[in-house]
């Protein structure tokens, strides 16, 4: 096809004087205010759509209630019923498989062209990534709350002081928000949302349940039993056991892990955050440059 | 001396086996629009991509604002508004939250950003609905809230995928109107649309891409000229063996009989004067006339001249 210039206009360089947006000179504050946004904005479509929250509402209570009434066949677990085991290892496996909430979110953000408005604004890059941790971060909490007090309702007792019951409350979400850095990295190699959830929940369903969640390790093959233990999701489920004052046969096994749980379980996050965070940012940039 | 405000030179970008882009330059002036014309696929989108620092180019640079899009991505990005082609509001905020993100995520306190939220709902006309969440919109109000939303930060360059595709023509035509202040009031916008009638109505300069290349270039008074002259179409009350041979003599090429001979099309060199001689011709001949336009060609005429394709 033969080109016809019917008029061409002579480039002519310019200075930069456009009128710009506010200078974003306070990087920092900026950055913390771009992630605030962005958090309560996904605070906001969380409040829109309640359904989204099922994972974090409807499920800890079906899982609660469906593990201590029909599946522990009444086992007496470590001197005390089952649901006084029980309850740690909820908060453990409703955490972890709702997770994936993040890879979702994310996922969604992306397909739907969100992402691409807001990357034609002046934010920081990784706010993104950073709002939608924190906003699933509060997920976590009230999944982890609804775990305790279907617990509390049903007769799950904790034993302890208040500084421990805060630690065994902090621990979990801490392990949480790891996994959310780990399914953010799913979320920016997956097709969309629904690829997101199928292959989040082949990898977190093992990883729930292979541990001391549901049931002592004691019982398990000894390769399994290996795994379970150095398992993250066991050792922050030991550590809870522990903190709450619940039995936690885990005590006994002689795993380094489950000899020292607490310290475990918060290198456990602290690793898989260094790792993941780093990585997420770094496929987010991949993602998002075409 | 003009601004050059959007400057693009030599642009490729290949997306697998489909080269999206394979070069191209483009210009546009201070406040002025560019129209960027083309077919479904022809590349406009990815241009715009590049322009908006959403997609790097695989060779070529382009300037937005004095900056350079690839290694000057911020600074760009605090000068420029982004309309989509799929408005990207916020399905799931209401209209007033949309406007609040943007404008706290372009830097405004919140306070600010409240104010310029209520401006920009009152100025186009989605101040009753604006605590209403956008999912109830209708396609004309989601795109006048994706561009109050791009018009936020008071960007000095505009960049508008498409902006009327799928509204009906009420919505159209604020839309045109909207565009129109913005221009008066100095920004520059660079304007994508499948419609030559947009380009048409609200272009300074209109850029024709096909499979990624610049076909054509000029204002579309020069594009209209340069694919020749004015359009003839007569239609008769019957058939008319004579009218083919007193028409020849008066047209340009050859004749398009359809309708069972009654309508007879071709080009004419001139519109000065063709219709008398044209109804004096048939008179002569005795083929009665029911309708006679002569028409400067379209931009539809001008596009199938340079692709051999109507646009969509």
């Amino acid at each position: 096809m033969s080109q016809l210039t019917v008029a061409t206009g002579t480039p002519t360089p310019i200075a930069p004087t456009a009128p710009a947006a506010p200078a974003r000179s306070g990087s920092i504050g900026q950055a913390v205010r771009d992630v605030v946004v962005l958090t309560r904005r996904n605070l906001v479509h969380v409040a829109r759509e309640p359904l989204q929250l099922s994972d974090v509402t409807i499920q800890p209570v079906l899982f609660t209630l469906l593990f201590v009434y029909v599946l522990s066949g009444g086992v007496a677990v470590g001197g005390g019923d089952y649901k006084q085991f029980a309850i740690a290892g909820l908060i453990s496996l409703n955490l972890t498989t709702a997770s994936i909430g993040t890879a979702v979110g994310l996922s969604t953000d992306l397909g739907s062209g969100a992402v691409d408005r807001f990357r034609t604004l002046p934010i920081w890059r990784a706010a993104v990534l950073v709002g939608r941790s924190l906003s699933d971060l509060l997920s976590s909490l009230v999944c982890m709350s609804i775990v305790v007090l279907t617990g509390l309702a049903i007769g799950w007792r904790p034993h302890t002081s208040p500084a421990r019951f805060a630690a065994a409350f902090a621990i979990p979400l801490l392990f949480a928000y790891a996994l959310a850095w780990a399914t953010a990295c799913l979320g920016m190699v997956s097709d969309g949302p629904e690829s997101a959830q199928g292959i989040g929940l082949v990898v977190l369903f093992p990883l729930a349940f292979v541990s001391n969640a549901m049931v002592p390790t004691a019982g398990m093959p000894a390769a399994v039993r290996a795994i379970a233990e150095w398992n993250p999701v066991s050792a922050v489920t030991a550590a809870a056991r522990d903190l709450f004052g619940n039995p936690n046969p885990s005590a006994t096994a002689d795993a380094w892990p489950m000899q020292h749980p607490v310290v475990a379980a918060v290198l456990w996050s602290v690793g898989i955050v260094a790792v993941c965070a780093p990585l997420a940012v770094a496929l987010y940039r991949r993602r998002t440059t075409d | 001396m003009d601004q050059i405000m959007i400057e693009a030179t030599d642009l490729a970008k290949r997306y697998g086996d489909t080269q999206a882009l394979a070069g191209v330059d483009l210009s546009v002036p201070a406040g002025t629009i560019l129209g960027v014309l083309g077919p479904n696929g022809a590349g406009k989108s990815t241009a715009v991509r590049i322009l908006t620092t959403l997609a790097r180019p695989d060779a070529g640079h382009a300037r937005v604002a004095g900056y350079d899009v690839v290694t000057q991505a911020g600074e760009v990005r605090r000068r420029i508004g982004v309309t989509a082609q799929d408005a990207t509001v916020d399905e799931a905020l209401t209209g007033r939250q949309n406007l609040r993100m943007v404008a706290e995520l372009s830097g405004l306190r919140r306070g600010a950003a409240a104010t310029r939220a209520d401006e920009l709902l009152e100025r186009f006309e989605l101040a009753g609905a604006a605590d209403r969440v956008v999912k109830g919109y209708s396609g004309g109000m989601r795109r006048r809230l994706d561009l109050a939303a791009s018009l936020v930060a008071h960007p000095a360059v505009l960049f508008l995928d498409e902006p009327t595709t799928g509204l009906d023509p009420t919505s159209r035509a604020r839309m045109w109107d909207v565009v129109r202040d913005l221009v008066a009031a100095g920004t520059t916008i660079l304007l994508t649309t499948q419609y030559l009638e947009e380009a048409d109505a609200l272009a300074d300069r209109i850029v024709v891409i096909d499979h990624g290349r610049v076909v054509a270039r000029g204002t579309a008074g020069e594009l209209k000229a340069a694919t020749g002259g004015h359009r003839l179409e007569v239609t008769l009350s019957a058939p008319h063996d004579g009218a083919l041979p007193a028409l020849a003599p008066l047209v340009e090429g050859r004749v398009d009989v359809d309708a069972g001979g009654r309508r007879l099309r071709a080009g004419v060199r001139s519109g000065s004067g063709v219709a008398t001689e044209v109804i004096r011709a048939l008179d002569g001949v005795g083929a009665l006339v029911d309708d006679v336009v002569v028409h400067a060609p379209s931009l539809d005429d001008v596009f199938f001249a340079l692709t051999g394709q109507g646009v969509s």
